[in-house]
Formats: C-alpha cells, sequence, structure tokens
C-alpha cells in the first residue's frame, strides 16, 4: 500500500491529576503537560512497523488543534512518520468536527489506512474512528490488539467485552488502536533532531471547507462527587468483622 | 413526549444486562416511551427478554442473515433507517454500543453524547471526561435526534415484568461488504459472576507477580461469589485474559463490593471502580493511592492476607 494516515491528538499528559476551573468553564491547562495522546503513539507505532515490513510506503501523521500541536507532530515525525499535516483551529473541535477534518485530508491524501486512537484521554469520546470511516463510507476495525495487512484486506482481531473478535476488512479502512496492540518505540536524540527537518504542512480548518462550531453546548464542568473517607483496618479479622457487619460476606 | 429507540445487545440467545441498564436510563427521560430493537439472525429468543423488562412499551425485531454478528459497518445503515421518528436513539457503552453507535451518529449527521452517567433533562447529560476526573453536563439541540452511548455503572438493570409488544421490521437498506466476520475466541463460559454485572468483584494486580499466583485472586473471588476483575498491569503481564480489564480503557463498572488486591491505585484503574459502593484495598504500601477511594484499607502483603482472608471465611 501506499500511504497511512495516523491521528495524532495533543492532550494533557497521562500522568497528570486534572483539576477542575473552579468557575466550572472546563479543566485547568495553563502550566500543564502535554503530550501525545497514548493510544496515538501506539497507532503511529503500528503503522511504523506496517512500512517497516514493507507493506506501506508512508506514514503521515495528521493533527488537528492549535499551534502548539506542531510539537506533538514533531514527536510523531521523531518517532518516525515521514512529514505531517496540521489542521490549524483554536476551537475545541468534536470528534464530529474532528472526523470532517480528517476526511477533508483524506480527500486530498488517498489514504490506503487510517489509524487512530480507540479514545482521546481527554475527552475519553472514543468517536472519531468510528465517524472517519462512517463519513468515508469505509470499514472500521475499533480496538485492534492485532493488525495483518493482506494485500487489498487487513486482518484484524479485535478485543471486545466478550473476548477476542477477528474480522477482515478491505482496504481502504480505518483501524482504531487498543492498548495491547504493541509497544510504542522510544525516541532517541538524533532522532529529535532529523524530525526538525521533516515536512510539516499547516493547513486552516476553514480552507478545509470544515466548520469549528460546536452542536453540544458545555454547561457545566465540575469534580466528581468526592467518596467518603474511609478506615484503615488492623488485620484480616478486623476486616473481615467490618465485611460481615455490612452484610457483604 | 421522547421516543427512546435503544438498541439490544446479545450474544443471540441471551439480552445483555447492559441493555437492561440502557432501558433505565431511557427511563429517566421525561415522557420517554421506550422501544428495544433486536437486530440478530433469529431474533425471537432476545425479544421475549427484551419485552419483559420494565419500562420496554414496544420491541422490534430485525431478522437476518447478516445480523448473525454484529458489525458496525452492516448495522449501521439499519439502525439509521429504523430510527426514523425517533427522538433518541441509545446504545450501551461497551465495546458493542462504542463501536455501532458513533457510525450511526455521523450518518445522521449528529454529535454523540458517550458515557451518559445522569439524565438531567431531555437534551441534557452528564458524562465524565478526563478519566472520571472532570464531569462535564452538555446540552444537546432538541431539534435534531439525540444519539448517546449509556454509561452501565450508573443505572440499574432494568426490573422484570414488563409485556411489551413484539413486531418484526424489515429493513430496506444498502449493505456493505466490505467488512466481515472470521472469529470470536471468547473465554470459555464459567459459572462465576459476569464482570460488567457481578454484586462483588475481587480484583488483582502486577503484585501477584505470576499467572499461578492469580489462582488465588480466582479462589478468593469463588469463596465468596464474586466475579475477578485485573488491572491493566496484571493483564499486560499475562496473569489474567484481557477482558477482565478494570478501568478507563477496560471495564468500568459498579459492584456493591470491590476488592482490589495488590494493585496500586493509578487513576485509570480508579476512573473503572469510583461507583462502587464498597471498596476494599489490600497493598502492602501504606502511601499507594488506592487507600484514598478505599472504604477499608489494610496494609498487608497480600500472600498471607488472602489465604487468611479465605480460612476466616470458612
Ligand atoms: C492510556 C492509559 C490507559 C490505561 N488504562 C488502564 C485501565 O483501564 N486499567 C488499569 O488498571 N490500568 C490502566 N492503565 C495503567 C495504569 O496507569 C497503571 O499502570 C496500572 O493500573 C498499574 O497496575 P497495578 O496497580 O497492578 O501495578 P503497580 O502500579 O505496579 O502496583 C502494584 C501494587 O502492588 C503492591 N504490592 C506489591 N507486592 C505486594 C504484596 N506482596 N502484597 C500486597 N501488595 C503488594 C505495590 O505496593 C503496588 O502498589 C492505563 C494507562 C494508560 C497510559
Ligand atoms: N484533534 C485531533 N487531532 C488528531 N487526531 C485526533 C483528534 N481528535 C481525535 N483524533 C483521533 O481520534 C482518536 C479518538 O478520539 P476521540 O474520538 O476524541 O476519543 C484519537 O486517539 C486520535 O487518534
Amino acid at each position: 500500500m501506499r500511504k497511512i494516515l495516523v491521528g495524532i491528538k495533543r492532550v494533557v499528559d497521562y500522568n497528570v491529576r486534572v483539576r477542575v476551573k473552579p468557575d466550572g468553564s472546563g479543566v485547568v491547562t495553563d502550566g500543564v503537560k502535554m503530550s501525545v495522546n497514548p493510544f496515538d503513539e501506539i497507532a503511529l507505532e503500528e503503522a511504523l512497523r506496517i512500512r517497516e515490513r514493507g507493506e506501506a510506503a508512508e506514514v503521515v501523521a495528521v493533527g488537528i488543534g492549535p499551534d502548539e500541536a506542531q510539537q506533538q507532530l514533531r514527536t510523531a515525525l521523531a518517532m518516525g512518520a515521514d512529514r505531517a499535516i496540521l489542521v490549524k483551529t483554536d476551537a475545541a473541535l468534536e470528534p464530529l468536527g474532528a472526523a470532517k477534518a480528517f476526511l477533508a485530508v483524506i480527500a486530498r491524501e488517498n489514504p490506503d489506512l487510517v489509524i487512530v486512537g480507540k479514545q482521546a484521554i481527554d475527552d475519553d469520546a472514543a468517536q472519531t474512528g468510528p465517524m472517519i470511516a462512517a463519513l468515508w463510507e469505509r470499514p472500521q476495525a475499533t480496538f485492534a490488539s492485532k493488525v495483518e495487512i493482506k494485500g487489498a484486506t487487513a486482518l484484524v482481531t479485535r478485543e471486545v467485552d466478550a473476548g477476542l473478535e477477528t474480522i477482515e476488512v478491505d482496504l481502504p479502512a480505518v483501524i482504531s488502536a487498543d492498548l495491547r496492540l504493541n509497544e510504542p518505540r522510544y525516541v532517541k536524540l538524533p532522532d529529535i533532531m532529523k524530525a526538525k527537518k521533516k515536512p510539516l504542512d499547516v493547513i486552516e480548518l476553514a480552507a478545509l471547507g470544515v466548520s469549528a462550531e460546536a452542536t453540544l453546548k458545555c454547561v457545566l464542568v465540575e469534580p466528581p462527587k468526592p467518596r467518603a473517607k474511609g478506615i484503615m483496618v488492623k488485620d484480616v479479622a478486623e476486616l473481615i468483622d467490618a465485611l460481615q457487619k455490612r452484610g457483604l460476606v | 413526549m421522547s421516543k427512546i429507540l435503544v438498541i439490544a445487545e446479545h450474544d443471540g440467545s441471551r439480552l445483555s444486562q447492559a441493555t437492561a441498564r440502557c432501558v433505565t436510563c431511557a427511563s429517566q427521560v421525561e415522557g420517554a416511551d421506550i422501544t428495544v430493537a433486536v437486530f440478530a439472525a433469529d431474533p425471537a429468543a432476545v425479544a421475549a427478554q427484551a419485552a419483559a423488562l420494565a419500562g420496554v412499551a414496544s420491541v422490534v425485531t430485525v431478522a437476518a442473515a447478516h445480523n448473525a454478528h454484529p458489525l458496525a459497518a452492516v448495522l449501521a445503515p439499519q439502525v439509521v433507517k429504523l430510527a426514523a421518528g425517533y427522538t433518541h436513539v441509545f446504545g450501551a457503552s461497551t465495546s458493542f454500543g462504542k463501536d455501532l453507535m458513533p457510525r450511526v451518529a455521523a450518518l445522521l449527521g449528529v454529535a454523540q453524547i458517550s458515557d451518559a452517567m445522569a439524565v438531567e433533562g431531555a437534551y441534557r447529560f452528564k458524562r465524565p471526561t478526563y478519566a472520571g476526573n472532570a464531569i462535564v453536563t452538555l446540552e444537546a439541540p432538541a431539534d435534531r435526534i439525540l444519539v448517546a452511548t449509556v454509561r452501565t455503572a450508573s443505572f440499574e438493570a432494568a426490573a422484570g415484568g414488563g409485556s411489551a409488544t413484539i413486531r418484526a421490521a424489515s429493513i430496506d437498506a444498502a449493505l456493505p461488504g466490505h467488512t466481515r466476520f472470521v472469529s470470536i475466541s471468547a473465554q470459555a463460559t464459567t459459572d462465576r459472576p459476569e464482570l460488567t454485572s457481578a454484586a462483588k468483584v475481587v480484583s488483582g494486580g502486577r503484585a501477584l507477580a505470576s499467572k499461578e499466583n492469580f489462582e488465588l485472586i480466582f479462589s478468593l473471588a469463588g469463596k465468596i461469589g464474586a466475579a475477578v476483575g485485573a488491572s491493566r498491569a496484571a493483564v499486560d503481564a499475562g496473569y489474567a485474559s484481557n477482558e477482565l480489564q478494570v478501568g478507563q480503557t477496560g471495564k468500568i463498572i459498579a459492584p456493591e463490593l470491590y476488592i482490589a488486591v495488590g494493585i496500586s491505585g493509578a487513576i485509570q484503574h480508579l476512573t473503572g471502580i469510583k461507583d462502587a459502593k464498597t471498596i476494599v484495598a489490600i497493598n502492602k504500601d501504606p502511601e499507594a493511592p488506592i487507600f484514598e477511594v478505599a472504604d477499608f484499607g489494610l496494609v498487608a502483603d497480600l500472600f498471607q492476607a488472602v489465604p487468611e482472608m479465605q480460612k476466616a471465611l470458612g
């Protein structure tokens, strides 16, 4: 195959303990560490392995977001993506908007495969992959834990609630990466230097004819209800006693 | 009035409890008129179970060989056809619903509300973001169909005793042939309770250190009639199979009792258990974050504490 597009979203790093703004308008992101969405690193790693096996010629990282999202695209280039595209917008796009932006990039790039993360760890929406596939009228293989390219088709093992499901999809297709698909590689310093010279195109979202307007109104953002403070028991006997009093064992 | 279509989840013979929870969420929408849709090769048995759920007004079945295994690309165009005239389409936030519903939403050209956890109005729902660290209240436009997935841990399963009408529908939609089911390797069904619906769950973490040691978790669970769960670290290390993973990217559960054994309590794990009524943590590190959410914490070596518990329980 010629080309794989990979979604690279800039998100709050997974180690950050996210705090809600006191006015309920959102979460604190000022001065907070931002990273590539962990599932997108896995998506990219898979694309790179497919290319390294000689089954694809080119891997293109696609990010939709503000100028700063170039940092995450540079990380993707350092990992090994051949080039990157930033669809620039300062608006926080809903997954449907992101899918429409992807579709516009797909129309320009004509990829054989699009790999995204199964979910972004900020909105936890898990929507963009299936939405791209729907708008593109192509197959989707979500929650992938194994991908085998067989010529014009892909055999994908999916992590579903009941166990592992295998489906076969015709290419082009959309795959969403689950945690156990692979272990992403570490970026080495020389690669970071090399990545600076790789092409990174910036396209305005509006130039793709995609609206940034949100259809869901965010009324309030609040912290979760805290759990009541628990107690420390001194031994197993006290634990069993406490559970028996609650009628739990 | 809200006309709500709930997409049934099933294995061909049994209706999933996730659907019963979805129905409860739907019934909390004011003036809800609930229809459950069953797509299957032979929907009769599942339809009968759906019709018995309290709060369900009608069941519509779509029998077709291509519905034998749920494939989002094949189901979505059928759901879209069936959804005409409905105000809401709900599916459970399970691997089935998460695969299907966004495809339905995109075909309908609307945004989706993922993981609805509380009903605030017919078009207003709360949902968790940032692994449950920020709860967002969203309002969808009332002049469009609303597509949502339902966070099953937030709703009890609808009771039985209903007697909804059942009708068969035939759907004329162009279905793609580009996606084909090959196989599924489900875990051998055991007599243990199912993780997402169990009243009690015992989970093990990295501290178990081997697949053999993980038997300790199975045997404690067996003793108290609990389902078994695992942290991602335990799954990745191969001590437990992947469908047992609890957390942000595993299963979100809300049992009466959750016992976490040798699990540190990473944010991604906690998001899966926050709604448990009683949380017990056994960990040898008194600083482990799991103790911050535990109702009962025991600082101990699990290899002593767990056998001791078994003995105490007789
Ligand atoms: C995007 C993303 C998604 C993730 N999703 C999930 C998810 O869905 N679910 C999930 O669980 N994790 C998830 N994780 C991983 C998560 O961050 C943690 O790495 C993981 O939960 C750690 O598992 P653990 O607690 O078993 O292991 P550790 O963190 O290694 O904890 C082991 C604990 O065992 C204790 N211990 C050691 N020996 C003993 C003993 N003999 N007796 C008693 N206690 C002992 C230690 O004190 C320690 O607290 C995710 C991570 C990322 C980046
Ligand atoms: N703004 C974005 N930029 C790049 N990729 C994105 C963006 N939004 C979503 N994606 C991709 O879609 C996946 C699922 O996102 P979501 O539907 O928001 O949970 C992510 O893991 C990314 O791969």
